[in-house]
């Protein structure tokens, strides 16, 4: 049996560290009329799914790829969000029905 | 017998042809290595050229680190080998791990493409001691992410190892300052313009010394550098050093 996890990756500049990106965004804020906005920071998030066959080791491969690959830990970090897990149970039974 | 030298093409790169044509200016025999390789084709010396590696995507120089040539350019790096990387060929570098620090987005939120002078700080290096003595050198940087960054800590111990290569500098030769001072295109701390590594055979600069090294190119002070880089990848060859694996 497998089951297939969503996952979001949300890497972000980490803190204490000059975020051009989010100094720009602050910069425009002016233009648009906004006031009260500060300490923007852009980072990204990636969302994925993995199949594994339970939680932790669908949980050990995306820690893995957010440490080695989706951030680079000098000067990003990350959090990993669970959007949701499906077993796989279910479509193999509907598969072996066909 | 001239010396071969491996340049890395990854889908994206697009200074490769300067980098060939800087090795050819100062007497080498450049080859090139396609991203898919496994074999460093007896390269004595190798060449990250600059670019945009699989695009940047994801981050500059991030993708090219886990591709097949990186593992054979990081054993070639462990036996020694010397190995130069340019812009984007000194981020992937950073993000491979094979030297430290990172390059991060230009502080003045812009793409800087423009000349500059940076000053080698150690004259006794594989990819400086060809230079003579330390004086500003002018060549082109052209990048958007080459802020270099590290903390503190590691900051201080690369200023006391040795393994700051490159400072941004005037005219005269004097250390650039911060982001607001034009001479500093990136806002790079502390001026910092290129690394070594620890054991002192990888390095890598943001600027492009392999577009500056004839005067019809506008400067040729940047073939010192490059042909440090040959003359030092011929000696160790000729001393007997481990060349990359499918040596002749």
């Amino acid at each position: 049996m497998t089951m297939e996890v969503r996952f979001a990756v949300n890497v972000s500049p980490k803190s204490g560290i000059l975020d051009p990106q989010g100094r720009a965004v602050e910069g425009s804020l002016d233009h648009l009329g906004i006031a009260g906005v500060s300490a923007v920071r852009v980072g990204r998030r990636v969302e994925l799914t993995v199949t594994a066959t339970d939680d932790a080791a669908a949980r050990a491969v995306v820690e893995r790829l957010a440490a080695e690959l989706l951030s680079n830990p000098l000067i990003e970090a990350y959090e990993i969000e669970v959007l949701g897990a499906t077993s796989s149970i279910e479509s193999a039974t509907a598969g072996s029905r066909e | 017998m001239t010396v071969r030298i491996g340049v890395v093409v990854f889908p994206g790169s697009n200074r490769d042809i300067d980098a060939v044509n800087s090795l050819e200016v100062a007497g080498a025999e450049p080859v090139m290595l396609w991203h898919d390789d496994v074999s460093l084709d007896g390269a004595a010396g190798i060449l990250l050229p600059g670019g945009f590696a699989y695009g940047d995507y994801l981050r500059a120089g991030v993708i090219a680190r886990f591709s097949p040539v990186m593992r054979a350019v990081a054993g070639f790096a462990a036996g020694g080998g010397p190995v130069l990387g340019i812009c984007n060929g000194f981020q992937v570098l950073t993000e491979a791990h094979l030297l430290p620090g990172a390059l991060l987005r230009n502080r003045a939120l812009r793409f800087v493409s423009r000349e500059v002078e940076i000053a080698a700080e150690r004259l006794d290096t594989p990819f400086t001691h060809l230079l003579g003595t330390r004086r500003a050198l002018r060549m082109p940087v052209a990048h958007g992410e080459g802020a270099f960054y590290a903390d503190d800590a590691t900051l201080d111990e690369l200023e006391a190892s040795g393994q700051v290569l490159f400072r941004y500098v005037h005219d005269d030769g004097s250390r650039a300052g911060g982001e607001e001072d034009r001479a500093n295109p990136n806002g790079s701390l502390r001026a910092i313009a290129g690394v070594l590594n620890a054991a002192g055979n990888v390095a890598g600069l943001m600027p492009h010394p392999e577009t500056a090294v004839e005067a019809v190119l506008g400067s040729a002070d940047g073939l010192g550098i490059i042909a440090s880089f040959v003359a030092s990848a011929a000696e160790r060859e000729r001393a007997g050093g481990p060349v990359a694996v499918g040596a002749r």
